[in-house]
């Protein structure tokens, strides 16, 4: 017995939109519940202030600026290698084995499981080459993992600036790298910065990583090699252990709505790119 | 001139950093691991189930058999709900909707992990442990809970990838008299198999690598679930708990299993990479 | 000749156009900051490096408290304290990672090479739940509900539910100094066991599951859980100190050497009759006694 197609239509209907408006209020849900449970704890002493006994009282502080530092330093690493990779697989060289080589390399890197990471810089920077736990340590693994991120939202937005400025800069004579410090960089600069938005965002949400690398001190770092926890840590760590839960919220809501401001800015970035060149 | 060919070599030398990274990555890995895999031999590292490092037993079964099912689990809750917001979005929804939803459900990628274990320790943990048993901490909470967090990657790839069936298909589809739900599951859907299959196997890649968050509702237990109530330790979890303070055998044995776990992920990328170059 | 390469050098980065100036401006401005941050902020002498105690998570709240009140009195140190495990602490120590790791258990095999200095004696607490009606176990009874031997509190008199076991992980001192007293030889924790990685972790699951039982550090007891009497014996500060409750071990800062210096002076400060009190204070029995 075959149901009406437009019987099983409405069920199905039905249902998806079920199903979606369940994802939607997961969505919902957990925005809305850090964010009552956490934002009446976010006062500009909470933000100030350093965080006492453990984290049971006090503010947050010291892990802002660690979280600003350690993210800092992997965007300034990461940056030029990205950049300079992107503008080198779409300006110099044609498709060929060697761009599909370093393609392939960046999407891997991007598969590499957080925890990889952090035993590898755990091991590599923290152990072996004794910068011990350090805002360095921390820094230069998450160089590592938001290259690939930076290397694609590059290509992306180089790629999408018209041929014709760049044949419009040889007719008059430029040199190729005049032709991309002033005309392509200066146009890609808006994707770029998508890309370098989306790699902070990553950055921020980061735990398992910069626990084992830029490890969990309370104090402010004041030198690349001191230790620091960044807000993610600290969340983790506070909740984990009861410390104190109206302070993991409190953090978890300014997290969370970080990340969630730097990645509506990015993508109405994107949005409003995608828009100019299409 | 010769400044050109100069800038062209740096900027060369830069774009090899990325595969850089990676090969020292890869290297440092495997380096470090394969002494242990050759000492314990391959077959007692992936078949034995008893890991007791401190004593000389580095059998990983119970890890590789509990992360594949907390992924398996992911999968089965997390590709249903995806996709079927993917088909809504992409098929059902007015395009105001969808331009509105579809960034919004996006979103859900920014939520850190941690946050993610959290609210699964504060909210799905004691309901697992009321309502079915067990102590709350385990494989079905380990795949709820990544089942949630691969939802975006699942959504916005599919999403992706059904609106890049060519309008054509539809409209002949309608044309000969299908409703749109017929259009949809016999035309668009395996139009666009591939990249749906993509997603799923990009979905599964953020699940196997997933640490914090199953280091906070699964239970790392070490041994092999019989239910999905038991609690279970994956790859990355013993990664995480031992990393501290591993020395010697016992970090090779570590750094082994970051190969297992590489490896798993390098199949699963270059399978996603397959597919959509065939497409 | 060198003018020349400076010459070219400077034309690689000629950015004329105002988006390509400003992000120079902004790199500079970032990267002389950064390098403000090395050369070590005001105040500071040079060569200041922060002191670094890495290690138990019995030890770590502890130290911390030290901590504070050590910095408060000398604003120019700065000690920063890390968890990982006393093995991960000892680990530490001795790679010149940490300049001092904090372990809740002791000694062994070729750790024994580096310096190791008391600082307290603490004990070790069976928590349960605080609506379990449970409030003393044996030794016996401990052992075999670890090991796996009793499964279900209705052994035990209790309604029938099974036994939620949560153990720390390997690496902690804890654990070993646990297996140690109750475990012994023979019998090893049920690999069935939910394991956290700290000893605040275990306390949290045990207050919030009804049918859960877990051990910490004894000073780490709030009034979120419920400390069983092992064999009669309450796990109370005096118990420890007249020896009567049986499962104590020492807290040790281990090192590979201590130089003279700020490492010294805090531990210095740790053991002097201030430090000490300090510790008293947060319920942990002081190594004079």
């Amino acid at each position: 017995m075959r149901l009406d197609p437009r019987l099983s239509q409405v069920f199905m209907k039905i249902l998806l939109w079920t199903f979606t408006g369940f994802t939607l209020f997961i969505l919902i849900f957990i925005i809305v519940n850090i964010s009552i449970k956490g934002l009446p704890q976010v006062t500009p002493t909470f933000l100030l202030q350093d965080p006492l006994d453990m984290g049971r009282h006090g503010g947050i502080f010291s892990t802002i600026v660690a979280t600003v530092y350690v993210t800092v330093l992997a965007i300034l690493l990461a940056s030029p290698l990205g950049v300079g990779s992107a503008i080198y697989l779409t300006e110099y060289t044609r498709e060929g084995w060697v761009t599909r080589l370093i393609r392939f390399g960046a999407e891997c890197l991007a598969g590499v499981p957080s925890i990889i990471l952090g035993l590898f810089g755990f091991v590599l920077f923290v152990m072996k080459l004794g910068f011990g736990w350090s805002i360095l340590s921390g820094g230069l693994t998450l160089a590592i993992m938001v290259l690939p991120i930076i290397i694609r939202t590059s290509e992306e937005a180089i790629k999408a600036v018209p041929q014709e400025y760049r044949q419009v800069c040889y007719s008059l004579g430029l040199s190729k790298w005049q032709t991309i410090t002033r005309i392509v960089l200066p146009s890609a600069l808006p994707g770029i910065s998508t890309g370098i938005m989306l790699s902070v965002g990553r950055s921020l949400g980061e735990t398992a990583v910069l626990l084992f690398t830029a490890g969990a001190a309370l104090r402010t770092p004041t030198s690349l090699f001191d230790s620091g926890r960044t807000m993610a840590v600290h969340f983790y760590i506070l909740a984990r252990e009861g410390i104190s839960m109206p302070n993991a919220y409190g953090t978890a809501a300014i997290l969370m709505i970080s990340i969630l401001l730097i990645n509506i800015v990015a993508y109405s970035l994107m949005q409003h790119l995608m828009k100019r060149y299409s | 001139m010769k400044k050109e060919l100069y800038i062209e070599r740096v900027l060369l030398f830069l774009a090899l950093s990325s595969i850089g990274s990676l090969v020292t990555i890869t290297v440092f890995i495997f380096w470090e691991g394969i002494p242990l895999i050759a000492y314990t031999g391959l077959k007692n590292f992936l078949l034995s189930s008893h890991w007791a490092p401190t004593r000389g037993h580095f059998g990983i079964l119970a890890m590789i058999i509990s992360s594949v099912l907390v992924t398996i689990g992911a999968l089965v809750l997390g590709v249903p709900l995806g996709l079927a917001c993917a088909i809504t979005l992409a098929e059902f929804a007015p395009e105001r909707v969808k331009t509105l939803l579809k960034p919004t459900l996006e979103l859900l990628a920014g939520i850190p992990s941690v946050v993610y274990g959290f609210l699964g320790v504060i909210w799905l943990v004691p309901l697992i442990r009321d309502y079915l048993g067990g102590p709350g901490l385990s494989l079905l909470a380990g795949s709820v809970i990544l089942g949630i967090m691969i939802l975006p990657t699942v959504i916005s790839i599919s999403i992706d990838a059904l609106s890049a069936v060519p309008d054509l298909y539809r409209d002949g589809s309608i044309a000969l008299g299908a409703t749109n739900w017929q259009t949809v599951h016999r035309v668009v859907l395996p139009a666009a198999g591939s990249g749906i299959v993509t997603a799923i196997i990009l979905g599964m890649g953020r699940a196997i690598g997933e640490t914090m968050a199953i280091i906070m509702v699964a239970g790392n237990a070490l041994k092999i679930p019989t239910s999905i109530l038991d609690p279970v330790r994956t790859l990355t979890a013993n990664i995480a708990l031992e990393l501290g303070y591993a020395s010697g055998r016992h970090r090779e044995a570590l750094f082994a299993t970051g190969i297992v776990l590489f490896i798993i992920i390098m199949i699963l990328n270059l399978a996603a990479s397959a597919i959509t170059r065939r497409r | 000749m060198s003018r020349n390469y400076l010459h070219r050098i400077k034309g690689l980065f000629e950015f004329p156009s105002p988006s390509g100036r400003l992000i120079l401006a902004l790199l500079t401005a970032v990267l002389l900051l950064f390098a403000g941050l090395t050369g070590g902020g005001c105040g500071r002498q040079q060569t200041q490096k922060a002191v670094c105690i890495a290690g138990s998570t019995s030890v770590e709240p502890f130290a911390e408290k030290l901590a504070e009140v050590y910095m408060h009195r000398h604003p120019h140190i700065r000690i920063d304290v890390q968890g990982g495990g006393s093995s991960a602490g000892i680990f530490a120590a001795e790679q010149g990672a940490a300049d001092l790791g904090a372990s809740s258990r002791e000694l062994i095999g070729k750790e024994k090479k580096l310096q190791e200095i008391p600082i307290a004696y603490d004990g070790i607490a069976i928590i349960v739940n605080k609506q379990n009606p449970l409030t003393n176990l044996s030794l016996n009874q401990v052992r075999q509900i670890f090991q796996g031997e009793i499964t279900e509190w209705s052994q035990l008199k209790l309604p029938p539910h099974p036994i939620d076991i949560i153990t720390r992980e390997e690496g902690s001192g804890t654990r070993n100094a646990f297996e140690e007293m109750v475990m012994g030889e023979q019998a090893e924790i049920t690999p069935m066991a939910l394991v956290q990685d700290s000893n605040g972790s275990v306390r949290e699951i045990v207050a919030d599951d009804p049918y859960s039982i877990g051990y910490i550090s004894m000073g780490l007891v709030d009034n979120r859980v419920k400390a069983l009497s092992v064999d009669g014996i309450a796990p109370t500060r005096e118990n420890v100190k007249n020896r009567s409750y049986k499962l104590v071990r020492r807290f040790l800062l281990v090192s590979r050497g201590l130089q003279p210096g700020s490492c010294q002076d805090f531990v210095n400060f740790i053991l002097s009759a201030q430090g000490q009190s300090l510790l008293e204070s947060e319920g942990l029995v002081g190594v004079g006694d």
